[in-house]
C-alpha cells in the first residue's frame, strides 16, 4: 500500500526525473540565432564543436600556449578540455588536470590538493571530454564591468583586450560566468582567448583548430550562409553554455550534455 | 607565478583559469568606504537633523571620515595589477561598469566633505593666516605654515558674523547633500558585487542596501572607538598637566561623564542600524533557501559547510550577537561600549570578507571549491600586499592621516587648539 | 559684497576643468565610441591593429613540409597518423628550416600517451583509439623505440 505521502513523493521526483533531461535539450532555432547577429561588419566569427570526436589529447591547449606566447608551465590557460566521467550510481567526476595541457593520459579523476580518485571502467555509463573557449558572447558582461574600455567587442564579434590600456582590476574576470579568464603572467593585465585574432583575420585557421587531428574543433562564420559551420549550427541540433545568463554565446557545441558545467 | 595561485588552493572540479583573484585587499575596500560613509552619516545626523548631544562627536566624525576618504581607495590601487594606469577610470570611464562610475561619485563625496570642512574650519584657517601675514621677519617654517593656510583659506578673509552664519547654513545643505551621496557612494560598492551576475552568492538586489547599513554600523562603531581613545588620551595628559599646572580648571570626571552621555547616545544610534543590517541579511539567506535555484546546492554547502565558522560564528555570533546584548544591557559603561564597538567592526570585517571571498569560495562550475589562504608574513611586495599586512597597513593609514590631517584641522575645539599651537 | 560661499564650488571646477584638460592630451585620439556602441564598443581603434600584428608561429600546412622532408610525409600519409599535422609533435614551425634550423622532436611517451592511454569512455571517439595501459605496455621505455610514430603498423612487431 502506498501511502499518500509517498506518492506526493514519488510524483514529484517522476515528474521532476522527466522534465530535468528534457530541459537539457534545447534546441535552438536558427532564426533565433540570426535575429542577434545586427551590424555592417560581413563576418561574425562563431566556433563550433563536436564533443563526440575529441578525445582529450589536449594538443590544442598546447597548440594555443605556444601559438599565443601563454607562459607553457603557468597554470592558466585560454582554452582547455575538460573530463566528464559519470558512474552507474549516478555520481559525476570532472576534472581537468592543468586544463589539459598534458592530455588525459589516466583513468584516475583529479580532485585538488594532490588527491585522485580511482575509477573503475566498468562502473562508466558514460564519459566524455568537452573543449572549452571564450564564448566570444554576443553580449560580453565582461565588456559591459570593465572600467575603462580596455576590453571591447570587434564589430566581427570577437572581444579582444587592450594590453597598453587594461588597469588590471579583474572585474572582467570576476565578470565572466565561463571563467575564461585570467591574468597574463608576464604583462599583469587582463587575457582571454581571441579566436587566433592575428591568425583568423589572415585567412588562417586558429591554433587550436589547426592543431585537431579529429576535426573536433572548427571555427566559421555565421554570417556566410555557405559556411560549414554555418549549415551545422543552422541545420543540427547544437547546444551553448548557461544561457542562463542571458550572454549569448556564439561556440556551438554539438552532443552536449546537461552535466557539462 | 599566475596572480592569485599562491593564495588559493582548489577543491574537485574547479576550472583551470579560476583563482581568488579579489583578496584581503578587495576585502578592505569595501570595509573602508563602509567606514568613510558610517562616519559622515554620524556627523550629519548633528548638522542635518540637529541632534544636539552629537554636536562632539559630529565634528570629530566629520574630520575623520576625511581621514578615511584618503585611505579608502588604497586598496584598489594596491589591488591594480597596474596602479599607475588607475588614473584611466577618470580618463576613459566607462559608465556601463560600476567601478568606473564609482570613481566619480567617489571624488564628488570627497569634495563634499572638503567643502564642510572648509565651512567649518574656514575662520580657523583666517585666525593662523591673518597673524602671520602681520608678523615680520618670519622663520622658514612660518613661511611654509603661512603659504599652506593662505591657500586653505581660498582667499577669504571675511569672518564677520554675517559670514559665518552663511556658512553654518552652507554646512547645513552639504550634509543634507551628502547623505544621500554617502548611501550611494556605498551603495555603489554593494553594486560593484551585487551586479556581477556570474557570481551565485554576490548576484542580488539586496546587496547595495547590505553594504550601505554595515557601512553605517561600522563608520559609527570606528567612530565611537576613536572617539573614546582619543578623549582617554586627553584625559591621561589633562591629568599630568593638571599635576604640573594647578590652573587647569576642568575635572577629569566632569569630562567622563559628559563622554558617556554622547557615547550612550551613539549606541542607540549604532544598535538601530545593526538591526537593520542583519534583518536583510536574514531576509537574503531566507529568500536563497526558499527558492532554492540552480546554485543553491553549491551555496549551502559553501554557507552551512566550508564557511560556517566564518558566518554563524565569526560574522553573527561574535561580531553582531554579542555586541547586541552588550549594547542592550542597561547601564553602559565605557569599557563594555569599547568591547562592544570593537566586536561590531569585526563583524562588519567578517560580513565584507564572507561576501568578498565567501563568493570566490566555489567555482565557476557549482562542483568545486577555493580555499583562501592569506599571506601572512610577506617575502615580497605580491604578498606584502594581498597579505595580511598589506591590510594592516591599510587599516592603520587612517589613523596616521588623521593625526596629520587634525594638526590642521583642530578637532576637539578651536580655542583650546590655539592654545595648544602657541 | 562677494558671496564667499561659492568658493568651494570653483575649486571643484577648477579641478574638473584640469582633468579635462589633461584627458585632452593623455587620451589616444583613436579612442571612443565604435560599432559595437558605448557598451560594448568603447575602445582604442588601434588595439585592433595591434592584435592583428600579433606573430603567427604554428603553420599548419601538411604540403609544406612534404617539399623537404618526403619520406617523412610519405610515410605518415599512408598510416593512421595521417591525420595529425606535423607541427603537434614538433612544434611551431613557421620560420623554419631558416630560424629554427631544426625543429623540435617529441619522443616522450608521455606524447604518446595522450592519445593512447586506454580510457574506454563511451559516447567519446576516444573508446575507438587503440589504447594501452601505460603502467603495462613496456614501461620505461620510450614508444619510438618499438613503433615508428610515423607509420605505426603492428606488422612485424608481433
Ligand atoms: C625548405 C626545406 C624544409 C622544409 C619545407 C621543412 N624542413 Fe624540416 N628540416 C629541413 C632541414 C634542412 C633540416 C635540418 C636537417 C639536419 O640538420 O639534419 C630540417 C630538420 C627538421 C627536423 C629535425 C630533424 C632532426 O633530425 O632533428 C624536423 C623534426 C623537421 N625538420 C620537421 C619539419 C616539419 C614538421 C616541416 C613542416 C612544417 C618541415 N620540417 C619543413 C628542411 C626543411
Ligand atoms: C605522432 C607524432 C609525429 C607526427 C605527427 C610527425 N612526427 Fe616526425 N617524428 C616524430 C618522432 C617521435 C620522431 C623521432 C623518431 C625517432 O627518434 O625515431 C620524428 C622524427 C622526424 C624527423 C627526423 C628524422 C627522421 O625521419 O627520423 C623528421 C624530419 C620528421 N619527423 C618530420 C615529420 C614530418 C614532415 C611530419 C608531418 C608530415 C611529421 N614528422 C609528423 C613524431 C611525429
Ligand atoms: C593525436 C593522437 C595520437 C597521438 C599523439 C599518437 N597517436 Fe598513434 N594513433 C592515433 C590514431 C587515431 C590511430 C589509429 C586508430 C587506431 O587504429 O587505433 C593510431 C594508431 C597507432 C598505432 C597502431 C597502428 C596500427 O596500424 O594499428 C600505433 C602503434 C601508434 N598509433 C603508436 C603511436 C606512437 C608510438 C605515438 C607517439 C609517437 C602515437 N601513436 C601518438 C592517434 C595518435
Ligand atoms: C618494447 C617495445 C614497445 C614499446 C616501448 C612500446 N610498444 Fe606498443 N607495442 C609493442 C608490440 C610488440 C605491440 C604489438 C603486440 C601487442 O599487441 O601487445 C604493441 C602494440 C601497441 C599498440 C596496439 C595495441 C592493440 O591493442 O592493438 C599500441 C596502440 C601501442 N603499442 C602503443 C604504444 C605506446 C603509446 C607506447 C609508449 C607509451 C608503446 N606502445 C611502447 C611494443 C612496444
Amino acid at each position: 500500500m502506498i501511502n499518500r505521502r509517498d506518492f506526493l513523493k514519488n510524483t514529484a521526483i517522476g515528474i521532476a526525473g522527466i522534465t530535468l533531461p528534457l530541459a537539457a535539450f534545447e534546441i535552438i532555432r536558427p532564426e533565433k540565432i540570426l535575429a542577434n547577429m545586427s551590424g555592417t561588419s560581413k563576418t561574425r566569427w562563431v566556433f563550433l564543436v563536436d564533443t563526440y570526436k575529441c578525445v582529450g589529447c589536449g594538443l590544442c591547449v598546447k597548440a594555443c600556449k605556444n601559438e599565443n606566447e601563454i607562459p607553457y608551465d603557468a597554470n592558466v590557460t585560454r582554452t582547455w578540455v575538460e573530463r566528464y566521467v559519470i558512474t552507474k550510481d549516478g555520481k559525476l567526476h570532472a576534472d581537468t588536470p592543468k586544463g589539459a595541457r598534458d592530455g588525459f593520459t589516466t583513468s584516475r579523476i583529479e580532485l585538488g590538493q594532490g588527491k585522485y580518485e580511482e575509477i573503475r571502467d566498468e562502473d562508466i555509463i558514460k564519459a566524455f571530454f568537452v573543449p572549452k573557449l571564450c564564448n566570444q558572447c554576443e553580449n560580453p558582461p565582461c565588456v559591459q564591468v570593465c572600467p575603462v574600455g580596455a576590453t571591447y567587442q570587434v564589430p566581427d564579434g570577437v572581444v579582444l583586450v587592450d594590453r597598453k590600456w587594461c588597469i588590471g582590476c579583474g572585474y572582467c574576470i570576476m565578470g565572466c560566468p565561463y571563467g575564461v579568464r585570467f591574468f597574463h603572467p608576464k604583462y599583469h593585465t587582463a587575457e582571454k582567448c581571441n579566436f587566433c585574432y592575428h591568425r583568423i583575420t589572415k585567412g588562417l585557421k586558429t591554433a587550436c583548430v589547426s592543431a585537431c587531428p579529429f576535426g573536433a574543433r572548427q571555427i566559421g562564420n555565421l554570417k556566410d550562409p555557405g559556411d560549414p559551420v554555418t549549415k551545422v549550427i543552422m541545420t543540427e541540433r547544437v547546444g551553448i553554455l548557461k544561457e542562463e545568463y542571458g550572454t549569448k554565446p556564439q561556440v556551438f557545441y554539438l552532443g552536449l550534455d546537461r552535466e557539462v558545467k | 607565478m599566475t596572480h592569485g595561485e599562491l593564495w588559493t588552493i582548489k577543491e574537485l572540479f574547479v576550472y583551470p583559469n579560476e583563482y581568488i583573484y579579489w583578496s584581503v585587499q578587495i576585502v578592505m575596500y569595501p570595509f573602508m568606504t563602509g567606514l568613510v560613509a558610517g562616519a559622515f552619516v554620524l556627523s550629519s545626523l548633528y548638522h542635518v537633523f540637529g541632534i544636539t548631544q552629537l554636536k562632539e562627536m559630529a565634528r570629530f566624525a566629520l574630520v575623520f571620515s576625511f581621514a578615511l576618504l584618503f585611505a579608502a581607495p588604497m586598496p584598489i590601487v594596491l589591488h591594480l595589477q597596474h596602479p599607475l594606469r588607475g588614473i584611466n577610470v577618470f580618463m576613459t570611464p566607462h559608465f556601463t561598469s560600476a567601478i568606473a562610475a564609482f570613481g566619480i561619485v567617489f571624488s564628488t563625496y570627497g569634495a563634499i566633505v572638503a567643502s564642510e570642512l572648509w565651512f567649518l574650519y574656514r575662520k580657523h584657517f583666517v585666525g593662523i593666516a591673518l597673524p602671520l601675514k602681520e608678523k615680520q621677519d618670519k622663520t622658514l617654517f612660518e613661511w611654509f605654515k603661512y603659504l599652506v593656510f593662505c591657500a586653505l583659506t581660498l582667499g577669504v578673509y571675511d569672518i564677520s558674523e554675517e559670514s559665518l552664519h552663511r556658512d553654518e547654513k552652507a554646512i547645513k545643505i552639504l550634509a543634507g547633500i551628502g547623505i544621500p551621496v554617502a548611501c550611494f557612494l556605498h551603495g555603489y560598492a554593494g553594486f560593484i558585487f551585487g551586479s556581477v551576475k556570474a557570481n551565485a552568492l554576490w548576484m542580488t538586489p539586496l546587496m547595495p542596501v547590505i553594504f550601505i547599513m554595515s557601512a553605517i554600523v561600522s563608520g559609527i562603531a570606528l567612530c565611537m572607538l576613536t572617539y573614546i581613545v582619543t578623549m582617554e588620551i586627553r584625559k591621561f595628559l589633562a591629568s599630568r598637566r593638571k599635576a604640573a599646572d594647578s590652573r587647569y580648571h576642568q575635572s577629569p570626571g566632569e569630562a567622563a561623564s559628559a563622554e558617556l552621555g554622547v557615547i550612550r547616545i551613539t549606541a542607540k544610534y549604532l544598535l538601530f542600524f545593526l538591526i537593520f543590517a542583519i534583518s536583510l541579511e536574514l531576509l537574503d539567506f531566507v529568500f536563497r533557501g526558499y527558492t532554492a535555484v540552480k546554485s543553491w546546492d553549491v551555496l549551502r554547502s559553501v554557507i552551512y559547510g566550508k564557511d560556517f565558522i566564518n558566518i554563524f560564528l565569526l560574522q553573527y555570533t561574535i561580531g553582531n550577537l554579542i555586541p547586541f546584548i552588550l549594547f542592550l544591557i542597561p547601564g553602559l559603561t565605557l569599557r563594555r561600549a569599547v568591547v562592544g564597538v570593537i566586536l561590531v567592526m569585526f563583524g562588519v570585517f567578517m560580513m565584507r570578507w564572507n561576501v568578498v571571498i565567501g563568493g570566490q569560495a566555489f567555482s565557476l562550475s557549482f562542483a568545486g571549491y577555493m580555499h583562501y589562504h592569506i599571506p601572512v608574513w610577506p617575502h615580497d611586495w605580491e604578498t606584502f600586499k594581498e597579505g595580511v599586512m598589506g591590510a594592516l597597513a591599510i587599516f592603520i593609514m587612517p589613523f596616521v592621516l588623521f593625526w596629520f590631517i587634525s594638526r590642521i584641522f583642530p578637532v576637539f575645539s578651536h580655542e583650546e587648539a590655539h592654545s595648544e599651537k602657541l | 559684497m562677494k558671496n564667499h560661499v561659492l568658493r568651494p564650488l570653483y575649486t571643484v571646477i577648477g579641478l574638473v576643468v584640469i582633468v579635462l584638460i589633461v584627458r585632452v592630451f593623455y587620451v589616444p585620439k583613436d579612442f571612443g565610441v565604435h560599432e559595437r556602441g558605448y557598451m560594448y564598443g568603447w575602445y582604442r581603434e588601434s588595439n585592433i591593429e595591434d592584435w592583428k600584428k600579433f606573430g603567427v608561429k604554428y603553420k599548419f600546412d601538411g604540403d609544406y613540409c612534404s617539399g623537404c622532408h618526403p619520406l617523412n610525409h610519405e610515410n605518415i600519409m599512408s598510416s593512421p597518423h595521417a591525420i595529425i599535422p606535423c607541427e603537434d609533435c614538433h612544434g611551431p614551425a613557421l620560420g623554419h628550416p631558416d630560424n629554427p634550423a631544426k625543429l623540435a622532436v617529441e619522443r616522450s611517451r608521455q606524447h604518446c600517451l595522450r592519445c593512447h592511454a586506454r580510457l574506454p569512455y563511451p559516447t567519446s571517439d576516444r573508446a575507438n583509439i587503440r589504447g594501452v595501459n601505460p603502467d603495462k605496455h613496456n614501461p620505461d621505455v620510450e614508444c619510438v623505440m618499438c613503433h615508428n610514430p610515423h607509420k605505426p603498423s603492428l606488422e612485424g612487431l608481433k
